[in-house]
């Protein structure tokens, strides 16, 4: 309801500043013979800005203030001999039950007698502050609109200002993403290092045991968290999935761009692109209860004993869904590869299978293995299919039919049910979550590295 | 290899001197078109076109841009094929056989009718690869002394070897854009084409660069039957005897280039050469 009024009452005064810088740049062009540097939806769209900023600055700053100063009002309504028998969570509990006063929502159980009036009063502490804010921020709006008609004269170059502006704002998107990015990544170092403070490092790198103990479990034992069976495991499905999705994809994007008919290629690709769609958790199940099952079938028939969950299950699945991420990379990659090398080919009587073996796939190399870089770091980082298709079986081996474990399923069992942040148990999945972020931002850079090079080399 | 050399010079002198443009009709005819069309989906690129082109001389296509001049030319050596939605009617007959018949290899085709494009092309790889790579996938060399000599011979033709005999293995890709076009030549060359289809190739070059590559067009005319694509009439002139003038994908006029350009016969003609359309 409040932000409703907020954000009505906000729209109007915009309104009102494009309209009236507008037309006040309007008269000037009509009215003297001047030459108006800007037309005037620049200047109506300056006074929106000049109207909007203090505005908004306002807003933030009780966004960002009033929780706090709402909490310091609460706690002081509470008489103090009550106020220091409460421990930390009753004293939650008794802030709850006077916002739900102070809000009408109403309470169970009997009042006791300074809660109506402490009720009572933060409500209407509320409303005034919420009241001081709208008029603090429209006030401001109104004179920053005031300020803006004003500064209209001719000459002001209220373009150029807008432009600015525009281009500050679309700055600001992208350092959002950046700076999630350096938080993302200051709150996995910090919580590695905490890790590390129980953990000696060589252990956690060089080990070749995984056997975390929960605290509830065990006592005293932190147990051991060797990475290196979880690396094997996610190096191991990953190569798989690799050896499926590579050749397929490749050899499905080479028909598509070079052999498919117009009418075929308009029905294949979607199809293929469909697979990039399906929720990685369905091809989980879909290995878990069709693919895995068929293997070990399959693996009795011929006298091998395959686990029907393995690394094999999930890394033919995994390489099932990297497939279209592969084959619609290298499609585009071989449409930049330029068509005179090809009628160059074809004009030497090459046959189509010289000219691509020769010289479509030589010179889209650097790009394809871009691709391959990028769709590894995607197999590392998958989680959904080998939680439920490799068998969660964190042990240190070579064998792809045997159940094994990856970095991304132990931290999904580590940070399932119950955890605090305090021990190892828990801490280690952000040494995890670090290491498996290191290596796909490895490869992610090879990878941009390689793409970028081979762009140049054609345009 | 300088008996090749010799050879090419005293040619070059026999051009200059003894040859007569008006002789070119004399010669056997290599190839005859009849009532040539070509449709890209549903629009009409080229209207019945039929033309004689000589042995070992030079004929040139001119006329404004997207004429059917290019279109013309690629028909010759099917590269139309790779065209999706192109489809050519009519005949081209090749020494009496026709190149669009069920039964032909388009793929020797193409070996006996080289093709150098309008833009420098060479392949991403070595100065020596990019003039092997014909003759490796043609088979045409039994040992590798076999093919240096190709390549080295090739080359020369070209009248590009003096220039990078020192850097064979080095990338085509890095040369100026007349030695690429030499090179694009030479690899032509080295599949041992009987004619040389040319698209306008001296678009992208330079006026150095195109005399060099003109000067070269005029030796290998004692070899090869060239058909040029231009866009330049001064080109047309210095480098073809025969040429034909091609207008909204009609074939307009064709004739010695002599008399082409000195007594055209129909006024379209007359016009693009005194620059009126185009």
């Amino acid at each position: 309801m409040n932000t409703l009024i907020v954000a009505a009452l906000l729209l109007v005064l915009l309104g009102l500043a494009y309209q009236l810088g507008w037309s006040k740049s309007r008269n000037l062009a009509t009215a003297n013979g001047a030459r108006v540097h800007s037309r005037s939806q620049y200047h109506g769209s300056l006074a929106v800005l000049w109207t909007m900023l203090p505005a908004l600055l306002v807003l933030a700053v009780w966004a960002f203030f009033s929780p706090g100063v709402q909490h310091w009002y609460a706690v002081s309504q509470i008489p103090t001999d009550i106020l220091t028998s409460l421990n930390q969570t009753q004293l939650n509990q008794q802030l709850q039950r006077l916002n739900d006063l102070a809000s009408g929502y109403g309470v169970t159980g009997e009042l006791q007698p300074f809660e109506q009036a402490a009720g009572e009063n933060i409500g209407r502490f509320q409303l005034l502050s919420f009241l001081i804010m709208l008029a603090a921020a429209a006030g401001l709006g109104v004179l920053g609109l005031m300020l803006a008609q004003r500064r209209i004269t001719p000459r002001l170059r209220a373009r150029t200002e807008v432009e600015r502006a525009i281009s500050l704002l679309l700055i600001a998107c992208s350092a959002v993403a950046i700076l999630t990015t350096v938080g993302i990544v200051a709150s996995l170092v910090t919580e590695a290092l905490r890790f590390f403070s129980f953990i000696n490092p060589l252990d956690f790198f060089f080990g070749t045991v995984w056997a975390p103990r929960f605290s509830s479990t065990g006592a005293g034992d932190a147990g051991q968290y060797g990475l290196l069976p979880l690396l094997t495991g996610t190096l191991m499905i990953s190569g798989i999935a690799m050896l499926v999705a590579v050749p397929v994809g490749l050899m499905a994007a080479i028909y598509l761009n070079q052999y498919a008919h117009r009418s075929v290629r308009a029905v294949v690709k979607p199809i293929i692109e469909i697979l990039a769609g399906i929720p990685t958790i369905v091809y989980g199940f879909f290995a878990l209860v069709t693919v895995g099952p068929f293997l070990r079938d399959f693996g009795n028939a011929i006298g091998l004993s395959i686990s029907a969950t393995s690394a094999l299950t999930a890394g033919l699945v995994m390489g099932v869904m990297i497939i279209p991420f592969i084959s619609s990379l290298s499609d585009d990659i071989l449409n930049q590869v330029p068509r005179s090398l090809r009628d160059g080919a074809y004009g030497l009587g090459a046959t189509q299978s010289e000219t691509i073996r020769n010289v479509l796939l030589p010179a889209a190399l650097p790009g394809i293995v871009g691709a391959f870089l990028l769709a590894v770091s995607r197999a590392i980082g998958e989680t959904m299919i080998v939680v439920l298709a490799a068998g969660n079986a964190p042990i240190l081996r070579g064998n792809p039919l045997e159940p094994v474990s990856t970095i991304t399923v132990s931290i999904v069992n580590q940070l399932t049910g119950d955890t605090d942040f305090t021990g190892p148990q828990s801490l280690v999945a952000f040494a995890l979550g670090l290491t498996l972020f290191i290596m796909t931002l490895c490869l992610n850079v090879v990878a941009l590295y390689i793409v970028r090079r081979f762009r140049e080399q054609y345009e | 290899m300088d008996m090749l050399a010799g050879k090419v010079k005293t040619t070059q002198q026999t051009v200059n001197t003894a040859m007569n443009p008006t002789d070119a009709l004399e010669r056997p005819i290599r190839l005859t078109a009849q009532d040539v069309t070509v449709h890209y989906g549903a629009k009409q690129a080229l209207h019945g076109i039929s033309i004689d082109i000589p042995d070992r001389a030079v004929t040139s296509f001119i006329g404004p841009s997207g004429c059917g001049k290019s279109t013309f030319l690629r028909c010759i050596n099917r590269m139309n094929d790779t065209i999706e939605g192109a489809k050519v009617g009519g005949t081209i007959k090749l020494d009496g056989e026709d190149i669009y018949a069920a039964d032909l290899d388009v793929v020797e085709l193409r070996a006996r009718i080289g093709m150098v494009f309008q833009k420098p092309n060479p392949f991403p790889k070595s100065i020596y690869d990019n003039v092997a790579y014909g003759p490796r996938i043609h088979g045409l060399a039994r040992s590798k002394s076999d093919l240096d000599e190709i390549v080295v011979s090739s080359l020369r033709k070209a009248g590009l070897f003096e220039e990078v005999k020192d850097r064979l293995n080095e990338p085509g890709t890095g040369l100026s854009g007349g030695q690429q076009q030499r090179l694009c030549i030479a690899r032509a060359i080295a599949v041992g084409p009987e004619v040389i289809l040319m698209d306008e190739p001296c678009s992208a070059l330079d006026p150095i660069a195109t005399a060099i590559i003109e000067e070269l067009v005029d030796e290998l005319r004692e070899n090869y039957t060239i058909v040029i694509v231009t866009h330049s009439m001064q080109q047309a002139a210095r480098v073809s005897q025969r040429t034909a003038f091609f207008h909204l994908g009609n074939l307009i006029e064709q004739g010695n280039t002599e008399d082409i350009f000195t007594n055209p016969v129909n006024k379209q003609t007359q016009d693009y050469i005194m620059g009126r359309i185009g």
